[in-house]
């Protein structure tokens, strides 16, 4: 069995954050990563960021992973990094297990962990929601932005969130036609500024409406899109047929939270923050003791939060297993700080509606 | 609409079967993934959980967030017997 002092489930924003923030303090960090590159969601954001500068605002999100690591690389000597990893298990001893590359599995006792292991996509479900051809918008991102692959030539976006329109602007850049963006809410859910680029570009947004069917004989053809009522119900007689190769469903993320539940960690269901959270103190600390979770593991938020929570959570577990910064208080204020402040717009105040039921 | 409504993609389970068994009183996820292995596949119910949790709330007229998800077990993704036993094995030494 390997031993570790703090173990990060999970190289995306939070736990890279959370790693530079622990190693920083004097912790011993081992970084899990499920994928061959460290980064997360961040490595297919080619839009840039909002928010201030201490979230690496104004920079694309593709550029950040190389700011966070080379920010490790001045801890080396205590950071250890397994790429190709999967923690396949939390037991009750604190114990975890890991699968690296399929071929080597093994058990590691660390003192405490940060889990860090974001969020997935939503699925929806209507006559034919198997067709190749049919993906999640996040999906199409990372064949678009990662692998360089053009998904199709005529999409269909259903889901008018930040994510559906941002790809929606990401595909017109590829040159994909975007034939409609369309969202069962009365209103569109994402930024009005990303919104209205999209809208400049001549792409319908369809608000109050659904995705009925789609049709196909190996693969995507046409998709029939209906209005609804506001009980989100169909409107019989206001269907509509679209000629698409592609479908993007982007009905938002629900939080990647198997380990946490297996582990007993109390858990709330928060549809503000996604799905299933779990509880957590001020520090980010679940109700099990030296478990830390931060980013979209413990409610679904823009990258810029993910990160704050990664360095507070790191910050906070670090001290909690004895590597305790003079200015651990006046670090801990600042990034509370800074997640008050970018919880202070109106989406934040919906999330903070969220946040209230599960802070310990 | 004479296309399948796909609910679980791991065991191809469609939302007429999850309703049929919903309507035939079995209003938990557990009892649904025994009856049709949804939630037992690789995904390990990311993709039906939630699609099958909503109907469950529909139908017993609740919220989802009153809707309980199955247990969460160890292993999340498939791991080879062997691969256990080889840890096993250097752990005794």
């Amino acid at each position: 069995m390997k031993q570790a002092e703090l173990v990060i489930i999970g190289g995306g924003p939070a736990g890279l954050c959370a790693a530079v923030s622990a190693a920083r303090s004097g912790a011993k960090v081992l970084i899990i990563e499920r994928n061959k590159d460290l980064g997360g969601q961040l490595l297919k954001q080619t839009h840039m960021f909002f928010g201030s500068e201490k979230q690496y605002a104004s920079l694309r999100g593709i550029d950040i992973p190389a700011i966070l690591i080379s920010e490790l690389e001045k801890y080396k000597e205590r950071v250890e990094i397994i790429k190709e990893a999967t923690v396949v298990g939390v037991f009750e001893d604190g114990v975890i297990t890991v699968l690296e590359k399929e071929e080597n599995y093994f058990k590691i006792a660390p003192k405490a962990l940060v889990l860090a292991t974001g969020a997935y996509e939503k699925y929806l479900s209507f006559p034919n929601n198997d067709l190749p051809g049919i993906y999640g918008a996040g999906a199409v991102q990372t064949l678009m932005n990662v692998h360089g692959v053009k998904p199709g030539n005529k999409v269909l976006m259903v889901g008018a969130g930040n994510i559906g329109l941002i790809v929606s602007y990401q595909l017109m850049q590829a040159g994909v036609k975007v034939e409609a963006i369309l969202d069962a809410a009365p209103k569109i859910g994402g930024y009005l500024v990303h919104a209205s680029k999209v809208r400049r570009m001549g792409v319908p947004i369809l608000t109050s409406h659904t995705v009925k069917e789609a049709i196909g004989k190996e693969e995507l053809e046409k998709a029939v899109i209906s209005q609804v009522d506001e009980k989100f119900s169909p409107i019989e007689g206001s269907e509509k047929t679209l000629d698409v190769d592609v479908m993007c469903i982007s009905v938002g993320l629900t939080p990647l939270n198997e380990l946490l539940a297996m582990r007993g960690c109390k858990m709330k269901y928060i549809p503000q923050l996604g799905g299933l959270v779990p509880l957590r103190n001020e520090n980010y600390e679940t109700s099990v003791e030296n478990l830390f979770v931060a980013g979209d593991a413990t409610g679904v938020e823009e990258a810029s939060a993910a990160m704050v929570e990664g360095f507070l959570a790191g910050l906070c577990a670090a001290e909690k297993i004895g590597y305790r910064l003079d200015n651990f208080e006046e670090m801990k204020n600042d990034y509370l700080k800074q997640l008050e402040e970018l919880r202070s717009g109106p989406a934040g105040k919906h999330i903070l509606s969220g946040i209230e039921q599960i802070v310990l | 609409m004479d296309g399948k409504t796909i609910v679980c993609r791991c065991s191809d389970v469609t939302l007429k079967e999850i309703r049929k068994l919903i309507s035939q009183g079995y209003t938990t996820f557990e009892e649904i993934k025994r009856l049709t292995r949804s939630g037992m596949g690789p995904c390990q119910g990311k993709t039906c959980g939630q699609l099958i949790m909503r109907e469950i709330a529909n139908a017993r007229g609740q919220k989802i967030q009153d809707v309980k998800f199955q247990t969460n077990r160890p292993p999340v993704v498939g791991v080879k017997l062997g691969l256990v036993a080889e840890e096993a094995r250097r752990n005794e030494k």
